[in-house]
């Protein structure tokens, strides 16, 4: 028998060759570190794109050299055109969205720290992983790609660009905004600039990604159910465990719904159908004939179908980081484990009945909104019940303020913050005079923008030491997270009384409308505010790199914390447990347990188990099981 | 071994045996967890095969479903839409791949006989019949095109060549599945993790078929009975 299970655990050897080991590799902790390595990469590219907004808001006309010598078309003379801002726009959101908060948390952080939290050797499935991972890099190079062949009108016009759909390179990308809505995006080049085979090489990333996605999701879903170790019964999980548990859950259900959409907007853009345009729509002098029937809501339908789960599958894991990490850094058990569970279940789950609160202007019956809008506040309940049990966690704790402690309480603060907006968006009246102005940027920048950024920032620093065996620099790590923390602040909550001033947010400029002017300082110190920010970021940068060769040596278990993970060596070996699959007698969070020698109680320390071992031992005799 | 008992202040260990058996104290897992582990390694190592196949199967019926609903209300909210008249060769397809399921499943079961080969013609007969289906599907869309019936012709021509093709293609992976199941070896008696794997990769399998077979059905049903 011991043969197979032998077989069972070292399902894959370990690799010697250089591309085996660090790029093709199998290894889920690999795997993780390229989804973050991705994430950290697209971050710039998403971060550079709002500064370049805010410089465009804030000084309007203003000449920058470096636009010009860029983008000689799109910014001509370094003053960006309103089609570019256009782009920017949407590709930054789109970039954000897909490539950072759903890739670092999830494939990043997920994929590294899943499997290890059960006590598994590796994902289910190795293969799918990888797979998962390239097909995602994939993505990001098509929709950098679609950055190009808007962006640069010699490719625009190419043959290569007239085959992708054409366009001008006025721009860099399409230029509808992250949710492409149709008509704009279904009707090709002649919706405007950016609109061509920008927007054709945008559905495919986007259905290249869903695709990762859901390799991904599949792959966590199956190690989950099936690969925990002896004892991990599914509520002595930590809580990370089921935050990405019902995210991929959600990637599951709610992907392919958005990979659906993209075929019938694709096949509206090539073949000639009309699955979302409408006859007779007229874009300047001339009349589209071509199509008729189709509707542009139908799209919204789709399309929020996903894109509401999508911003749980955003937040969860941070909300599952920011547990774990509380918990840990207030030497309390997490406060109440079981309503976490249902909290994060019940917000999965409502997820995918809200879509229609993104849609309450698209003219749906006020019976429906009424319903989306009941169902939209209800997640107020169980959100509540989350923030409650962390502040319980927190109630009365000696709290070891650590860096990444610090980020989870930040998590907290900007899901508070966040969160309560959306009681306002979510209810129908409110949210109609609301809709599309500022104060919607503002809401959901802080609860699933930054506050899910605060979450990894807080999983980077609190997991760097299992990853690298270093410590990450906490005098580097409390500057970068104070200037944050103020910064996202300055940026966001001026933000909504732009919003209930009633600006309107994607406007390229607002020189037209004087009722704005009074509030324009409020919009220069808000770029002021960004760039400071994500200038300050840098400093994690530097922190990252820096800590990888310069960090203090980390020991196996820095933060006297109690899952597997730190169980077993900082890097953990190529299977995580170096043969021995850990075996579980306690609940993830043993804080403080009267009569235990130490503060903490560790997954696998046999004393002191609630554990009904009488039932029969038969065990190896071991703490574990040898092969 | 050095690597699992580490922690800043080691706790010593005690003599113990084995891990908690049976129905932990705070709930359950599947066979694998908190049981007793050398049995289940077995189970456990092949069942990931079949939830993986689970959970494949819900992301596209997911897809499916998304589809679905984009035709429903694509044709309950438009003027233009054509009836097609249904090409009388999807009777014939759809009677290939219900028998195709029905040759599988007989396939899938001998193959628990581990000595014999009985499996192998049933699993052929389901590749041809597999094949056969594609290359009257195919058949359909000729006819269609004789008739001056294209893709953007109208709305329900687009669908049905969309549900239509991503079924096929949903298809043709599962022909591909198949020629794996006849082509590969079969897993040496005395190694039962290879045997329970052989079993868990042709219930998968199958699984997959099964949905192939009852999602072209849902798909038939809804493009031409249902108005």
């Amino acid at each position: 028998m011991s043969d197979e299970s032998h077989e069972a655990v070292h399902r894959h050897e370990v690799p010697t060759s250089f591309i085996r080991k660090y790029i093709f590799s199998l290894d889920h902790k690999v795997i993780g570190i390229q989804y973050i390595i991705l994430a950290l990469t697209a971050v710039v590219v998403g971060l550079t794109m709002s500064v370049l907004m805010r410089l465009n808001l804030s000084w309007p006309g203003t000449h920058w050299p470096i636009l010009a010598t860029l983008f000689p078309t799109g910014a001509p003379g370094g003053i960006m055109n309103p089609d570019f801002y256009l782009s920017l726009v949407t590709m930054h959101g789109t970039i954000m969205v897909f490539f950072v908060l759903t890739t670092a948390p999830q494939g990043g952080f997920g994929n590294y720290f899943l499997p290890i939290q059960i006590g598994a050797e590796d994902m289910a499935f190795p293969f799918l992983n990888m797979m998962s991972f390239w097909v995602t890099l994939v993505g990001f190079i098509v929709i950098l790609a679609a950055i190009f062949v808007e962006g640069n009108s010699t490719i625009a016009n190419s043959a290569v660009g007239l085959w992708l759909g054409g366009g001008s390179g006025a721009t860099v990308g399409p230029i509808g905004g992250w949710t492409g809505y149709a008509p704009l995006s279904a009707v090709g080049a002649a919706a405007g600039p950016g609109q061509g085979a920008g927007m054709n090489l945008w559905i495919v990333s986007i259905a290249i990604f869903c695709i990762g996605s859901l390799l991904g999701a599949l792959n966590f879903i199956t190690t989950l159910l099936n690969m925990r170790t002896r004892g991990m019964t599914l509520m002595r999980m930590p809580l990370t465990c089921w935050a990405w548990f019902t995210t991929a859950v959600l990637a599951l259900l709610s992907f392919p719904v958005l990979l659906g959409g993209g075929i019938l907007l694709l096949l509206d853009r090539t073949v000639g159908t009309s699955f979302f345009i409408p006859g007779g729509l007229v874009f300047g002098s001339s009349v589209l004939t071509t199509h008729t029937g189709g509707s542009p809501i139908l799209w919204q339908h789709l399309f929020w179908f996903f894109g509401h789960p999508e911003v749980y599958i955003a937040i969860l894991p941070g909300m599952g980081a920011t547990s774990h990490i509380l918990s840990t850094f207030a030497r309390k058990p997490i406060f109440g484990y079981r309503a976490m569970v249902f909290a994060i279940f019940a917000i999965g789950l409502l997820g995918f009945f809200v879509w229609g609160h993104h849609m309450f202007i698209s003219g749906m019956s006020p019976y429906s909104a009424m319903t989306f809008s009941i169902l939209t506040l209800s997640i107020g309940v169980p959100s509540a019940v989350k923030t409650f049990n962390w502040l319980g966690t927190l109630w009365g704790a000696r709290i070891r303020f650590t860096t990444p402690m610090l980020f989870a309480i930040g998590f907290v603060s900007l899901f508070v913050a966040g969160g309560i907006t959306g009681l306002v968006l979510g209810q129908t009246s409110l949210d109609l005079p609301m809709h599309d102005t500022y104060f919607v940027p503002a809401h959901f920048h802080l609860v699933m923008g930054v506050a899910s950024i605060f979450g990894m920032f807080a999983a980077t620093y609190f997991w760097f030491p299992k990853m690298f065996g270093r410590m990450m620099s906490e005098r580097l790590g409390k500057i970068h997270f104070w200037l944050t923390f103020v910064g996202v602040y300055c940026i966001f909550v001026p933000m909504h009384t732009m919003g209930m001033v009633g600006m309107p947010r994607r406007y390229a400029n607002f020189g037209e409308y004087r009722f704005l002017d009074s509030i324009h300082p409020l919009v220069v110190f808000v770029s002021i505010a960004a760039i400071i920010t994500a200038l300050v970021q840098l400093v994690f940068y530097f922190n990252l790199i820096w800590s990888v060769f310069k960090g203090k040596k980390a020991g196996d278990n820095p933060w006297e914390a109690t899952t597997l993970e730190w169980n077993t060596s900082s890097p953990p070996p190529h299977d995580n447990f170096a043969g021995v699959l850990p075996v579980v007698y306690h609940g993830p969070y043993e804080f403080a347990v009267p009569g235990a020698p130490n503060d903490y109680v560790m997954q696998t320390d046999p004393r002191g188990s609630e554990a009904p071992v009488a039932e029969g031992t038969g065990g190896n005799g071991h703490n574990g099981h040898k092969h | 071994m050095a690597t699992t008992v580490t922690s800043t202040r080691p706790l010593p260990k005690q003599g113990i045996g084995g891990g908690p058996k049976g129905r932990g104290p705070n709930g359950n897992g599947v066979p694998r967890n908190g049981r007793d582990r050398d049995f289940n390694d077995l189970q456990s190592s092949a069942n990931r095969y079949r939830i993986g196949m689970w959970v494949a199967l819900a992301s596209i019926l997911m897809m499916f479903t998304a589809l679905s609903s984009a035709y429903i209300v694509r044709a309950a909210s438009s003027t233009d839409w054509i009836p097609l008249k249904m090409p009388r060769i999807l009777l014939l397809s759809t009677a290939l791949i219900i028998i195709s399921s029905g040759t599988l499943e007989a396939a899938r079961r001998r193959l628990k006989d581990v000595a014999g080969n009985a499996y192998k013609p049933w699993l052929l007969s389901t590749l041809v019949l597999g094949l056969g289906f594609v290359g009257s599907q195919l058949l359909a869309w000729r006819q269609l095109v004789h008739q001056g019936v294209y893709v953007a012709s109208n709305p329900h021509s687009s669908f049905f060549y969309l549900l239509t093709a991503a079924h096929g293609v949903h298809l043709l992976g599962g022909l591909v599945a198949l020629a794996y199941l006849s082509l590969r070896r079969r897993a040496p008696r005395e190694n039962p993790l290879a045997v329970a794997k052989a079993q868990a990769k042709a219930d998968a399998v199958t699984l997959y078929w099964h949905f192939m077979d009852f999602l072209w059905i849902y798909l038939f049903v809804l493009l031409f009975y249902v108005r």
